[in-house]
This record gives structure tokens, C-alpha cells and sequence, in this order.
């Protein structure tokens, strides 16, 4: 085992597909945004020249590139760049990617990854900072992937890059730099297969994403005054693992969900759901939302904070749901 | 240089261009101090395309600006110490602190949402256009975007509706790509476009389009104010690509003050530009070639600039004492304003 930043292992994820998949290509100039990682993804220009495409600032453009160039056969991942401009390629993603196979009866695939950087990133204020994720769940027909750590977004974009549908991809601006654990050899990870990142009695949280080492955090917290927390990560929210969702749920009989997304019908709010449904005879108290309110996302830093779930407010959460039922 | 009426409109211009120039050299000392988060646009070098073209608008018109809108903001008249603090995210800022840099607004001198969405400007001064156009008061739209914004397809979808239409909408395109590296070189993004002349894009359309020069404050002024006037007469709109060589410091990905603290002595012979940026000093730097201008009046202009210079060095560090002494937002304040409250509508 060693250590690895998620921007390290998403270009090892990438540089791998491309090494095996002739035609897994690149369209996007900085997947990894603007900050010190950047620089990683300069080897897959220097070993695939002809592979990596920088394009204009033509969201609309490169995601249809990405679909039509998927149906005609190649694997390309488009990255989006700021999550927050995924809107002008919104007719690209859900209404020509997401139906094409359906709509054909079948015949037709569109079998293109599409990558964007998620999330309040720090000062990225209302234009900067969305996560359109949540949107996009309600839009059949796209997987949709949230990997948290550096083992996990390799092995999610490899089978990304293998799978037969259309993808999109969602990776935190303020997990590039986190470094985990990585096992010698990194392999693909199966979409729909829940991990759990720490188990415990006592309640069980569900969060994707930078949410994720937040609720870690403070699991750990939680854990000095004995509350033990059972922490999944889905990892997939299509195809979701409600199976090991609900299955923690009837052991610990309480459930707080957390997401970064705002609160109405966003992700915290559908997971919420799924186990008021189908595993309502194993709660002993009321579901909890862990979410941003819905507010568009401030730049001053005081004022940002006060919207985005933290460790603490997770933490307090976690007691508030204890405490109930 | 002619006395008069231009030459007093000139001193106007640089009373302005120099306002920017120093807000935006302590811009970058706040970022660099710490005071802010986030990336951040600088307006160096593109003073002389801001100030002479907001100036040839009326109070009653609109305008929509961009990520790069510090130097806009100022030109209009804004108050840099609100400006600051909104760059510092304090509530006194122009937005309370909500906006940051990139989205520096003033929407009582007339500005339509500051769009940090590449396109986000050219198109919603469109629909600024629109309204002009139903008020029928000869109000005009002025949509300052850089020359990235053509990559966008939406700017294709505005530029059409506003010529189908004969909106009164002045594209005034900045092009600050010249001489850039590019994010492909790992810089600043700068132009990728097929075209190498942008004109043929607007011209396409029917659109009357003219090239300047952004550095020259005079030539700015005087094709922004044919352009208004076609506006105003209903032969609208006219697209406007202003030149300008890409400054040092706008180069890399993130600024910085390349030419360093500028030294109005250059433009008197008190000092003499040397070095890498020589070039720049002499030629491209457009605070500079106006104050040459103007200093050719003569010993009474000279005093007359460094009596400019100055007022406004005082003038930016006591709007940066009132940033940095601000208050930050109240954190609940966050959940505020997301719907128009009924009493401040
Ligand atoms: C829709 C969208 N895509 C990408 C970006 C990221 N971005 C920020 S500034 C910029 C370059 C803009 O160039 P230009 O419009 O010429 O303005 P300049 O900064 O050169 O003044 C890009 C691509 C963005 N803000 N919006
Ligand atoms: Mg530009």
C-alpha cells in the first residue's frame, strides 16, 4: 500500500485506458482545473499527442463531439471543466446522450465519459461552485459517478471508460489533492457496488464524494464520545447500491444522509427516499439531511462556510438523529 | 495634441485609466498578501478600451461586463473602496461580499449581471438591447467580453437575434489574445478560434463591424461613438474588436504584476523604461501613451500629471484602508436575498 492524490490517480486511470483502448481519446485542456495538480496530465499529451484535444471554450460543442464521435464507435472523455458550465452542454448530456440508446430501441450506443470538477471549491462564489449532479439524476439514461477517494476514481474511470453507456463523472476541485491509500496495482471497480468506509453500530451515513473525508472526520470525532457511525459511500448514484444502503440501515436503524448539493430534490434528498420506501421497518428515528441550503453558493468566506456541510455540522447531525425516535 | 475640448476629455480618460491601474496593481498585492481566495482577472494594459467607451455612453444606458470587469466597473464611476471590498468579500463590498471579483456589480449605473460565464455577457446585453429597444428612448446596451466569448455558441445565438432584430446593442469585443501563449502552453487561455478575423463572424450577419486599436483612448472614443449613434438612430447594432497585445502579466495562468508598480515617470522622461517589457513601456502600455500625450503640452502638464498620479495613488489607498477595515458578512446573512423580499422590491 502507498499513498496517491486523486488527480494522480484519475490521469493513471486515464493513461491506462488509453495504453489498452485505442480509442479512449481526451477532449479537454484541464481536467484538473486550474490549481497545483494541473501539471499531471501533461504526460498523456506527451505520450498520446494525437489523443489529446485542447478545445475552445465550447461546452455545447465539445460535449456533442464527445456523444456523436461515441456513437460512431470511439470512447472519448470530454471534460467539461467547471461543473458549473455543464449547463450550456445540458442538451448534449440530457436530451442527446442520456435517450440515444433508448429512443433507437437499443440499436444505438453513446458510450462517452464526460468528466467536470464539482462542488464549492473556495471563493468560486454562485458561478463556480455548483454541483449539477443532483440535476442530472433526473435525467435516465446517464451513469453518474462520485468517487471520494484515489483508488475509487481509478477504478471507476477505467470502467467508465469501458462501459457502454453514457457517463458522467464527478470529481470534488478540493479532492484533487487529497492523497489515499492505493494498492500496488489499481484495478477497475465495478459501478453499483457500494464501499463501506468504516463500519459502525451506531448510525449509518451515506455521503459520495468530498463529503466523504468529511464524515470520516467526523466519525472520528464522534468516536471519542463512543457513537460509532457505519459510513457508505455509494460511489455510483446510477446505477445506486440501495442493497447495502438499506442492509446497513436495518443494523443500525438510523440513517443521516449528506451531500453538498441543496437540499430540495437534490441527492441527499433521493437516497433519503429510496430508504423511507424500502427499508422504512428499520428506522428508529427520522432520516436526516446533511445537505447545502437552497442558496445559490456566496463568495465571502464566512458566508460560504455558513452553506456548505462541514465536519462539524455533519457531527451535530449525527447526535440530532441519536438523540431522536 | 490639440487644447480644448479633446484635450480636456483626454485628461478625463486618464484620470480614469490611471483610477484602474492602481486599484488593479493593489489588487494583486491583496491576492498576494493573502486578503483574497479564487482566481482573479486584471484589467492592466486594456484601460485605454474601457474608459474611452463607457464614456461615450449616457446615464440611461446599459451595460454588461465580464469576468474581466474591475476596469468597467471604475470607468463607470463606481466606488473603488466598495470595490475592493467586495474583492476582499467584506459587506461593504458592492455585492455584500457575495460576488467576489468576478462578479464586481453596479446595477444603479446601469450594468446587467456581471456574468463570469464565458458568453454569459454578449448574450444577456442582447436582451438589454431588447428592453432599450421597447422603451424607445434611444437607450443603447454595450456588452464589454472578451474575444473568448466567440468560442461560445450562444454568442452566435445573441449576435443573430440582435441583427434579425436591429437591436441597439454595441458589441465592443476586446481582444487581448495577441502575443499570448495560451493554455495549451500552459499561460492564460487566449483565442481558439478558426477564424483569424473575427469581423467575418459579425459582418456575416449584416452586423456593421470595425477594428481599433485598444490601446489608443482617442480612436476607442471616436468608434464608439459612431457606433452609439447608429445605435440610438435604430441602425443598429455594431460590433467593435479592440486590439490589444496581451500584457506580461495576464500571460500566465495566474497574474501577476509583471511590469511591476507603474512609473508615470516614463511617460516625462523622469524615467526610462529598460528591460523586458521595454517594448511594452513604449507602446502597449495605455496609461502611458496617454500621459506622453498629454505631457507633450509642456513643464505645466508634467506638474499637472504628477499631481494626477498622486491624487489617485491617495485616492486607491484609502478605498484599500476602507476594504481592509470593512466587516465581513454576518454568516446567517447567507440564506438572504435568493428571492426579492417584498419590502426592498
Ligand atoms: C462557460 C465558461 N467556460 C469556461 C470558463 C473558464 N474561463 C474563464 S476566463 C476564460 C477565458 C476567457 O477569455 P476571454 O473571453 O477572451 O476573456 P479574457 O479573460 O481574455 O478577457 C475561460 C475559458 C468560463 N468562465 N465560462
Ligand atoms: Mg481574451
Amino acid at each position: 500500500m502507498s499513498k496517491q492524490s486523486y488527480a494522480a490517480a484519475l490521469v493513471d486511470a486515464l493513461h491506462d485506458a488509453m495504453r489498452s483502448d485505442p480509442r479512449v481519446s481526451i477532449i479537454g485542456g484541464y481536467v484538473l482545473g486550474l490549481g497545483p495538480q494541473r501539471t499531471l496530465t501533461d504526460r498523456l499529451k506527451q505520450d498520446f499527442p494525437d489523443r489529446v484535444f485542447d478545445p475552445p471554450t465550447s461546452e455545447a460543442g465539445n460535449a456533442a463531439v464527445g456523444v456523436g464521435a461515441s456513437m460512431a464507435g470511439m470512447r472519448p472523455f470530454v471534460d467539461l471543466g467547471t461543473a458549473s458550465f455543464s449547463y450550456l452542454a445540458w442538451s448534449q448530456l440530457t436530451n442527446e446522450a442520456a435517450v440515444a440508446h433508448y429512443m433507437t430501441n437499443g440499436r444505438l450506443t453513446a458510450p462517452v465519459t464526460f468528466h467536470m470538477l464539482h462542488g464549492v471549491r473556495g471563493g468560486g462564489a454562485a458561478q463556480h461552485s455548483q454541483s449539477p449532479h443532483a440535476m442530472l439524476w433526473n435525467a435516465p439514461g446517464l451513469e453518474i459517478v462520485a468517487p471520494s477517494t484515489a483508488a475509487d476514481a481509478y477504478g471507476l474511470i477505467r470502467t467508465a471508460l469501458a462501459s457502454p453507456n453514457p457517463t458522467m463523472l464527478v470529481s470534488h476541485a478540493k479532492l484533487l489533492g487529497i492523497e489515499t491509500e492505493v494498492s500496488e496495482k489499481k484495478s477497475a471497480i465495478p459501478f453499483g457496488v457500494a464501499d463501506i468506509k468504516r463500519r459502525g453500530r451506531d448510525v449509518t451515513v451515506v455521503a459520495t464524494s468530498l463529503m466523504v473525508p468529511y464524515c470520516l472526520t467526523a466519525a472520528e470525532a464522534l468516536a471519542k464520545d463512543g457513537i460509532e457511525v457505519e459510513l457508505v459511500d455509494p460511489r455510483t448514484l446510477v446505477p445506486l447500491d440501495e442493497k447495502t444502503i438499506i442492509e446497513s440501515v436495518s443494523r443500525t436503524g438510523r440513517l443521516v444522509v449528506v451531500d453538498e448539493c441543496p437540499l430540495r430534490g437534490g441527492i441527499a434528498s433521493e437516497i433519503a427516499a429510496t430508504v423511507a420506501e424500502r427499508g422504512f421497518k428499520h428506522l428508529k428515528a427520522p432520516i436526516v439531511r446533511v445537505t447545502r441550503p437552497d442558496t445559490p453558493v456566496p463568495f465571502s468566506l464566512p458566508l460560504e462556510n455558513f452553506v456548505t456541510p462541514d465536519p462539524e455540522k455533519i457531527a451535530a447531525a449525527v447526535r440530532g438523529a441519536l438523540k431522536a425516535g | 495634441m490639440p487644447k480644448g475640448p479633446g484635450e480636456k476629455r483626454q485628461w478625463q480618460f486618464l484620470e480614469r485609466m490611471l483610477l484602474i491601474r492602481r486599484f488593479e496593481e493593489t489588487v494583486v498585492k491583496m491576492a498576494t498578501d493573502g486578503h483574497f481566495r479564487g482566481h482573479y482577472h486584471l484589467y492592466i494594459g486594456q484601460e485605454g478600451t474601457g474608459v474611452p467607451a463607457i464614456a461615450a455612453l449616457k446615464r440611461k444606458d446599459f451595460l454588461a461586463t465580464t469576468h474581466r470587469n474591475h476596469g468597467h466597473i471604475l470607468a463607470r464611476g463606481a466606488d473603488p473602496g466598495a470595490g475592493l471590498a467586495e474583492i476582499l468579500g467584506r459587506a461593504t463590498g458592492l455585492n455584500g461580499g457575495r460576488g467576489g471579483t468576478i462578479h464586481l456589480c453596479e446595477p444603479k449605473l446601469g450594468f446587467l449581471s456581471t456574468s463570469g460565464v464565458v458568453g454569459g455577457c454578449i448574450s444577456l446585453a442582447v436582451g438589454g438591447g431588447y428592453a432599450c429597444a421597447q422603451r424607445r428612448d434611444g437607450s443603447v446596451t454595450m456588452a464589454l467580453f472578451g474575444d473568448g466569448a466567440l468560442e461560445e455558441g450562444v454568442s452566435y445565438e445573441a449576435l443573430n437575434i440582435a441583427a434579425l432584430w436591429h437591436l441597439p446593442v454595441i458589441f465592443m469585443c476586446e481582444n487581448n489574445s495577441a502575443g499570448a501563449m495560451g493554455m495549451a502552453k500552459g499561460g492564460y487561455p487566449s483565442l481558439v478560434h478558426a477564424s483569424k478575423n473575427l469581423l467575418l463572424i459579425p459582418k456575416s450577419m449584416g452586423i456593421k463591424s470595425v477594428r481599433v486599436d485598444g490601446v489608443d483612448a482617442a480612436a476607442v472614443h471616436a468608434a464608439t461613438t459612431r457606433a452609439i449613434s447608429l445605435c440610438r438612430s435604430g441602425r443598429g447594432p455594431v460590433f467593435i474588436e479592440a486590439m490589444t497585445p496581451r500584457w506580461a502579466g495576464s500571460d500566465p495562468l495566474w497574474p501577476e504584476l509583471a511590469t511591476g508598480i507603474t512609473d508615470l515617470r516614463m511617460a516625462t522622461g523622469g524615467a526610462v523604461p529598460t528591460g523586458k517589457h521595454q517594448a511594452w513601456f513604449e507602446h502597449y502600455d495605455p496609461v502611458l501613451r496617454l500621459a506622453r500625450e498629454l505631457a507633450n503640452g509642456g513643464e505645466e502638464s508634467v506638474h499637472r500629471l504628477s499631481a494626477l498620479d498622486e491624487a489617485t495613488r491617495k485616492r486607491i489607498a484609502d478605498a484599500a484602508d476602507f476594504a481592509l477595515a470593512s466587516p465581513l458578512p454576518a454568516p446567517e446573512t447567507a440564506l438572504n436575498h435568493v428571492f426579492v423580499q417584498e419590502a426592498s422590491a
